[in-house]
């Protein structure tokens, strides 16, 4: 049960590693034509693959990979907590001296969780757009990320849950090489190493899109102007 | 030295159980945590109240029956020390002390401080047999063994069996005790024979036992008396994902391909 969350961890962190690296083609500008690199990108994303495969089967096909990991990560987390729970029915009546374990470690459940919301305000904010706090349209992602970002409290929501996913990854990079067997004494300094810098620069490089909107160091999106006088489109 | 001690006090399996508090007086900080327990038992025994019921064998570290979790850590506050090698110079002078026994289902309360551990020897008993020779004695270094790996067998091997490691546990896993017994027999040469029988049917016995599941906290190897280290539970990890993803569960079976 340990290898499934330690293994739907590591395709899970394979996904948002790739996020991450797709989210800073916001800060790379935009091409001749005037199309930002990331609206570019986010075609190429639908219609990966596209002379082989129909359009948008790549990304369904990861998202559908993406959506059994995560079920599989929260349900065998949940049947190892109920067995956790009952392995100790009586509690100490002096709370156990915690000597050993990082903070991080502690708190996988709490940041566990509270990711797990996190991931569905953000897939119904900006992939569906269910909830339009700012206004969403497709294939305008430069647009979007601008209109969401330079408001405080969204940039703000953001680099929390970033910091969140930080701390769980810091612990969780390195358990789960514990967990499948690949750490030992020589590889351990390595593998801890390999934890913090995961944990540090994917927080560095998810809040970077966020903080530089905010501050203002962006530019407009193109046709700006012409996007806030029509009004977004209704979503049923 | 004066001491308040809070001590678990429970008739038997079927009392609730409470905690008690004594006033405890005399107490010399060269004594071993054992002998003030002792000395609280001959005190109590004086006042015609029953003594506390708690476990002790060898008092000198070696066979793991100590078994106190001494203000929320298992063995108490030193490292790689047993509770019979605590000593009261740890303490200050006025000190409250909780002294509780270890807390897990598979670890029941038989009375006060005294907790069943024979779901550790079900564990080793899953372990089964080891193919080893006898009849005439064999002759010395017939079968070579690397110092390196006969040095970290025995790392393994200095598990006491004491449970120290399930205490610690915030969630009462055996990992480091399941992990140093599958561990000293499987780097040894002696034990190659049944190695991934023996981790599969161990590690089943130990989550048929009732002890939670890892989270890599470490906690064990800090409570260890005998510092073994979390690096057996990833071996013992690799040793089990190997017999249950590699082995075919019935190697001599047939293909039936056509």
């Amino acid at each position: 049960m340990k290898a499934v969350v330690a293994v739907t961890g590591v395709i899970l962190f394979g996904f948002v590693l790739l996020h991450m690296l797709g989210n800073l083609k916001a800060l790379t500008g935009k091409d001749a034509q005037g199309v930002p690199h990331i609206d570019t990108y986010g075609r190429f994303l639908r219609t990966m693959g596209e002379p082989l495969l129909p359009h948008g089967f790549a990304l369904w096909s990861v998202r559908i990979v993406l959506l059994v990991a995560l079920v599989l990560h929260v349900g065998m987390v949940m049947r190892l907590e109920t067995q956790n729970r009952a392995a100790r029915p009586i509690r100490y009546h002096h709370r156990l001296v915690l000597v050993e374990s990082t903070v991080a470690a502690r708190t996988m459940l709490v940041t566990g969780m509270l990711l797990l919301v996190f991931i569905v305000i953000h897939v119904l904010q900006f992939t569906t757009g269910t909830i339009q706090v700012t206004p969403i349209e497709p294939e305008q992602v430069y647009t979007n990320l601008y209109n969401a970002f330079t408001v405080w409290f969204i940039a703000l929501f953001y680099v929390i849950a970033m910091g969140l996913l930080g701390l769980h990854l810091y612990h969780g990079v390195w358990s789960l090489f514990q967990t499948l067997g690949i750490d030992n004494p020589d590889r351990n300094r390595g593998l801890r190493l390999t934890a913090v810098m995961t944990a540090v620069i994917l927080f560095l490089g998810f809040c970077s899109v966020p903080l530089l909107f905010v501050m203002g160091t962006m530019p407009e999106p193109p046709g700006q102007t012409a996007a806030l006088a029509t009004p977004p489109e209704e979503s049923p | 030295m004066k001491l308040t001690l809070q001590v678990w006090r429970q008739r038997n399996a079927d009392d609730a159980g409470r905690m008690a508090r004594y006033r405890i007086d005399g107490v010399r900080p060269d004594m071993s945590f054992l002998e003030m327990m002792d000395l609280l038992n001959e005190q109590l025994n004086q006042r015609g109240e029953d003594p506390v019921a708690f476990d002790s064998d060898c008092r000198e570290g070696v066979c793991g029956t100590c078994s106190m979790v001494i203000n929320g850590r298992p063995h108490g506050p030193s490292r790689g020390t047993a509770t019979c090698q605590l000593y009261m110079r740890h303490f200050s002078d006025g000190a409250r002390i909780t002294i509780e026994p270890w807390r897990a289902k598979a670890f029941p309360v038989i009375r006060d401080l005294v907790v069943d551990r024979s779901a550790f020897d079900r564990i080793m008993q899953a372990g089964g047999y080891v193919t080893v020779h006898s009849g005439p004695k064999p002759d010395p270094n017939a079968l070579p063994v690397e110092p390196e790996v006969a040095e970290l067998a025995l790392d393994a091997a200095t598990c006491i069996g004491c449970g120290a490691c399930v205490a610690a546990c915030p969630n009462g896993a055996a990992m480091l005790y399941t992990a140093a017994k599958v561990s000293h027999l499987g780097l040894l040469p002696q034990g190659q024979p049944e190695r991934y029988q023996r981790v599969q049917s161990m590690v089943a016995q130990m989550e048929t036992e009732g002890f939670g599941a890892c989270r890599n906290y470490a906690e064990c190897e800090a409570a260890c008396p005998k510092k073994i280290s979390i690096s057996f539970i990833s071996r013992m990890n690799r040793d089990f994902l190997r017999a249950t993803l590699a082995e075919p569960v019935n190697p001599r079976g047939t293909m039936d391909s056509q």
